[in-house]
């Protein structure tokens, strides 16, 4: 108890020295918290949209199905159990034929993907309802990033060249009847989508499809004959990686910063205990113990990191309030990271990541004011009473 | 005055290393003191006096020979018992009087009672005994920075008497004090040695401070070569 008194004294008889540790300390918290929010938030929304544009509750994939090889899409299709016929009809799962193609926009050639959804699919919030003819042309809709590469808008005829099921060439003009934006790059880029029908006809492929995308764990949820039920946690697995991976990267930022914040309190405290050793020799002389005297310069930097709690969320709560309530807005090369970004990610700020923080900080700032406080039981106190020690 | 022995210093020798030798700083020093004294250890620089005041004040060992201070062995004591022993019976008062810079004279002075972990109340009416003590009942809010020389060793003296010790051992006290206020302060010591029979010990070889002594004593080279009683 003596020890905090005695700390609490010198941190605010010190005056500007405490602030500035105390400031740059506050700055690492509310650093650290704001990129940890920003990742936590990312990641929460990238799983969200994921779920939301791409995996539904969990797919149904063609056992020849391998999304990271094109050359088993040739074989990875199959009739649609039969068992899911209602599902289908009504919308709750998503069947999608998958095959490569070439689009010839403006006289370049580009290799796509092309995919066949049910036009009244709920599964996924892809607005395939809108693929809707108005002749004989097939309805075609794309995502914001691949209307930008091939420089297309709304109405626009564009000739897609394919082979069907029996390998033979064949191409047809579609009309380009949406586009949608989409946070997610993997709807988006490098693809076109078309209604299932069309794309099971051009094929040869009536009644097939490669994956089938269920918007309830309850009508798909395990094996069916050919076909290998993906649960959604397996389905992010990917997601999740690249966001701890961007983590990981990110973190060594506000290491640095930590690292310099705890350096100006390891300096400090060097510096005390050098500055001070004429204050430290007399309360030694007037009774203390050595080890009340590393505590009050133990607990002294710990002090620190408190004060910067309060400091910090003097600033930092209408910061981080702003922060969760505006977002941060993307810039637009970062859909060039791979993952799933909306324009704006709203960070998120958990109760765990907070508590964490501060425990991390104080815990650290304990450490760091330590062990330079060590060097107090090595002092003589006749040398540190006429400040000998050097 | 009462007789009873506060010190027993036997066949005390200290020795310090240096290079691949000894340097040998007091050597059989046999003295007692008694309770309300106001003794000096006297000599030039080196001879030992520092010396044998952090022995005596428990912040050194004795090489050879024992101190015994209020009945305690300086020499088998072990760091606990010494902070104890200096804590709740031994005032200090230093030559650059070693004032805590951020605290206040209040707090300054407060900070042994701290220690000894008296009541809000209790402490508050110490400091402002031992601040009219000394006369500066108008600085209890300046920080050491504010005051002069003669003021700093006067709340120094504030410090070491606010417990109310036994013993004030006093290293020079008046080295970087003019002659007037060297005068103040030990009219304040004198005063406070007479009104609460404190014993006071001093190290200094400045004849200001030794012309208040009543008891001399010479140190030459670490011996004893002179222990005189003046009569006042």
């Amino acid at each position: 108890m003596i020890a905090f008194k005695l700390a609490i004294r010198n941190l605010f008889g010190a005056g500007l020295r405490t602030f500035l540790n105390v400031l740059i300390l506050s700055i690492s918290y509310v650093v650290i918290i704001l990129l940890n929010g920003f990742y936590q938030g990312w990641g929460e929304q990238a799983r969200t949209d994921s779920v939301k544009w791409a995996y539904g509750q969990g797919q149904l994939w063609h056992a020849s199905y391998d999304p990271y090889d094109a050359f088993t899409l040739t074989d990875a299709h199959g009739a649609i159990p039969e068992s899911l016929n209602d599902a289908v009809n009504e919308g709750s799962v998503a069947p999608i034929l998958l095959a490569p193609a070439t689009v010839y926009p403006e006289g370049r050639i580009k290799s796509i993907l092309l995919k066949g959804i049910s036009i009244n699919q709920k599964a996924i919030a892809l607005p395939s309802d809108l693929m809707i003819a108005t002749g004989d042309e097939i309805p075609a809709m794309m995502g914001t990033r691949m209307a930008k590469s091939m420089n297309a808008q709304l109405g626009d005829f564009i000739l897609v060249r394919w082979r069907d099921a029996n390998g033979t060439f064949d191409a047809v003009e579609i009309r380009i009847a949406a586009i949608f934006n989409t946070p997610m790059p993997p709807v988006d880029a490098g693809q076109i989508w078309i209604p299932l029908k069309s794309m099971q006809e051009m094929l040869r492929l009536d009644g097939e499809a490669t994956m089938i995308i269920s918007g309830d764990e309850s009508i798909i949820n395990a094996d069916l004959s050919d076909w290998k039920f993906q649960t959604l946690p397996a389905l992010l697995s990917d997601i999740n990686e690249l966001i701890e991976m961007k983590k990981v990267g990110g973190s060594i930022m506000y290491l640095i910063l930590l690292a310099l914040a705890l350096l100006a309190v390891f300096d400090t405290q060097i510096l005390s205990i050098f500055r001070r050793q004429k204050e430290i020799g007399t309360i030694i002389a007037m009774g203390m113990t050595r080890k009340q005297v590393i505590a009050i310069f133990t607990v002294e930097g710990a002090m620190h990191a408190i004060l910067a709690i309060f400091l910090g969320a003097l600033y930092g709560i209408p910061l981080l309030v702003s922060m969760r309530k505006n977002g941060f807005a993307m810039p637009e090369y970062a859909d060039d990271f791979g993952v799933p970004i909306a324009d704006t990610i709203f960070p998120a700020f958990s109760l765990a990541l907070i508590l964490g923080t501060i425990l991390l900080v104080t815990i650290t700032t304990t450490i760091v004011s330590y062990i330079p406080a060590r060097k107090i039981s090595k002092m003589n106190p006749n040398d540190a009473i006429r400040g000998k020690i050097q | 005055m009462n007789n009873k022995t506060i010190i027993t210093i036997n066949n005390l020798a200290k020795r310090f290393p240096i290079g691949g030798g000894e340097f040998t700083a007091l050597k059989n020093i046999n003295l007692k003191f008694e309770a309300g004294e106001f003794a000096g250890l006297v000599g030039p620089s080196g001879s030992g006096k520092t010396t044998m005041l952090n022995i005596i004040g428990s912040l050194d060992n004795p090489s050879d020979g024992d101190v015994t201070l209020l009945g305690t062995s300086i020499k088998k004591i072990n760091p606990k018992r010494a902070s104890s022993l200096r804590k709740h019976h031994i005032g200090f008062i230093f030559q650059t009087y070693n004032l805590m810079p951020v605290y206040t004279v209040y707090e300054n002075v407060e900070f042994p009672l701290l220690l000894l972990k008296k009541s809000a109340a209790e402490r508050r009416k110490a400091v402002l005994d031992a601040l009219e003590w000394v006369g500066l009942m108008d600085k209890i809010k300046s920080k050491p920075k504010q005051l002069s020389g003669g003021e700093s060793q006067r709340v120094a003296i504030a410090r070491a008497m606010v417990k109310r010790p036994e013993l004030v051992l006093a290293d020079e006290p008046t080295a970087n004090l003019d002659k007037e206020n060297s005068y103040h302060i030990l009219d304040t010591m004198v005063k406070l040695n007479k009104e609460l029979n404190t014993t006071f010990l001093f190290a200094t070889h400045d004849d200001k401070v030794i012309k208040y002594l009543n008891r001399i004593i010479r140190l030459e080279d670490g011996k004893v070569v002179a222990d005189d009683i003046i009569k006042k």
